[in-house]
């Protein structure tokens, strides 16, 4: 079965705004690819390539070099937007609408019928359990509430490959739950989701693969279970000595990391 | 192209126009203003209904300039900085589609307003003027309605040169108020000026929207008769063509722009 995501040998660079500093490499050489129904959780730190190789796979940047493709097409052709959802971080979508008013539009640019539109609206707003609130403006609504309102026009379109950029970030507690049980049941589901986060166990709990971002090369990759095998220790710990945290002695909060098997 | 997103787009715009309370305050500042002259009646009976009419007209025109540069200035980039325009291009829409939608809604947006405005005005001379022609007043609206469309694609140009939408919005309603008001004398102005300047005066005159051609408020002003329908073509087709300009400028700067 061809993979949903196919990248190879990835390259993007831009022109920084920060005086002198010239070109900037956001992500160097990256290969990867995610096959039907697997959750795959992309974790890196601040500015390692994560979104930068999102923004590539909508089609929001061409890449410098390399190629990426969408269920064998082209990230270039709108086309291969057409069985994809999308939730950015934090976006604060049209306020004077309601979330019903808000789906039907998104439902529109797909040109799904209306029948099928009002079917699929409380499909959606049932799974992200926004029905009470289906009505009113989504500037009343809270963050947590805004955000799963997001995953509902990200799913209008019964997408077959989700990307959501940190889904959970600036929510409390709870809204994280809620979020991430929407996650786990579109697993169950069988989409294909690739999410980026921060929240390390979050990701332990969803994904089936995780790749390990850092400086814009991928350096780890592969499901937690062997991951978790092959450092002998957690994700968190695996996560800290990829990117180099645990060696530095300066560190306030300094861990003792087993040295790495050999592969 | 993806029609259906267009529309989408549009019909959006259309609905953020009347849940904003721009529209809704102009109209009454309009119509409070208009009445509240309407009321004087200290000239002869032929003088106030004039006297009326153009106030009520120069009152329409002002607002609704205001209207269409203010909605078309702000719409891009209020895309960007609440980062709807993310999920947006990330459905199965080119940037083209979102300049096209963006303008379709801002022109539909436009031509309600002034429908509300002009049956407005029209009920107003209907009540003080017996003589009150429909074929001029539709002339009139139809051309005010096109003049509108260059400086809406005006400014959703703007929009992607000027960071700000205060900065653009200004820019659009000075060059708007020159075109208005100096354009049509520069070529006497030019006449008058030694090489190179007066070409670069001639140029800017042949090159520059002629806004005023689009102004046929001394037609209903006045009760002239209507004009003829081949010049309103004309006039019509010279729009189009300075909208297509301005949207392509557009299209161009919006595919060009980094995202997010």
């Amino acid at each position: 079965m061809p993979p949903i995501v196919q990248i190879d040998d990835l390259v993007v660079e831009y022109v920084s705004k920060e005086r002198g500093e010239g070109v900037k490499r956001a992500v160097n050489g990256l290969s990867l690819s995610i096959g039907e129904g697997e959750v795959f959780g992309f974790l890196g730190p601040n500015g390692a390539g994560k979104t930068t190789t999102m923004k590539v796979l909508l089609g929001f940047m061409p890449p410098t070099s390399g190629s990426a493709s969408l269920f064998g097409t082209d990230v270039r052709q709108p086309i291969a937007r057409q069985r994809i959802g999308y939730l950015p971080e934090l976006t604060y979508y049209y306020k004077f609408l309601t979330t019903e008013e808000l789906l039907r539009f998104y439902a529109r640019i797909f040109k799904i019928p209306k029948a099928e539109t009002e079917k699929r609206i409380n499909e959606v707003l049932k799974l992200v359990e926004l029905e009470g609130a289906r009505k009113k403006q989504i500037k009343t609504y809270s963050k947590g509430m805004q955000q799963r309102a997001g995953l509902a026009q990200a799913l209008i379109n019964n997408p077959d490959l989700l990307i959501l950029d940190e889904p959970t970030s600036g929510l409390d507690p709870i809204g994280r739950m809620k979020v991430r049980e929407i996650i786990q049941r579109l697993k169950e589901e069988g989409k294909t989701v690739l999410f980026s986060s921060h929240e390390l166990g979050e990701v332990e709990t969803v994904c089936d693969q995780v790749g390990i971002l850092h400086q814009g090369e991928l350096k780890e990759h592969g499901p937690v279970a062997d991951l978790v095998t092959k450092h002998g220790t957690h994700l968190e710990q695996i996560f800290l000595n990829v990117v180099g945290y645990a060696t530095d002695s300066e560190s306030p909060t300094e861990v003792e990391i087993p040295k790495e098997e050999s592969p | 192209m993806n029609f259906s997103a267009i529309w989408a787009m549009a019909t959006l715009v259309v609905r953020e126009l009347y849940r904003r309370k721009d529209f809704y305050v102009l109209f009454i500042l309009t119509a409070v203003i208009t009445l509240s002259f309407g009321a004087v009646n200290f000239f002869n009976e032929g003088g106030i209904v004039r006297y009326l009419k153009e106030i009520c007209l120069t009152l329409i025109w002002l607002s609704s300039i205001a209207i269409a540069v203010m909605t078309a200035a702000r719409q891009i980039p209020d895309e960007i900085e609440r980062k709807t325009v993310l999920p947006l291009l990330a459905k199965p829409v080119t940037r083209t589609d979102v300049v096209l939608g963006k303008y379709l809604g801002c022109l539909l947006a436009c031509g309600i307003t002034l429908l509300v405005f002009y049956v407005f005005f029209a009920a107003v001379s209907a009540s003080k003027d017996s003589t009150f022609q429909l074929v001029s007043w539709f002339q009139a609206l139809l051309m005010h309605w096109a003049m509108l469309s260059i400086l809406i694609a005006m400014a959703l140009a703007g929009s992607l040169v000027f960071a700000a939408v205060s900065s653009n919005a200004t820019i659009v309603l000075l060059a708007t108020g020159f075109i208005l008001g100096i354009l049509r004398h520069l070529n006497k102005v030019a006449l008058m000026q030694p090489e190179p300047m007066q070409t670069i005066l001639y140029t800017a005159y042949f090159c520059l929207p002629h806004l005023e051609f689009f102004d046929l408020r001394d037609l209903i002003v006045h009760s002239h008769p209507a004009v003829g329908w081949w010049p309103i073509l004309l006039a019509l087709f010279y729009a189009d063509c300075f909208t297509a300009f301005f949207l392509v400028i557009a299209c161009v700067l919006f595919k060009r722009k980094a995202i997010g």
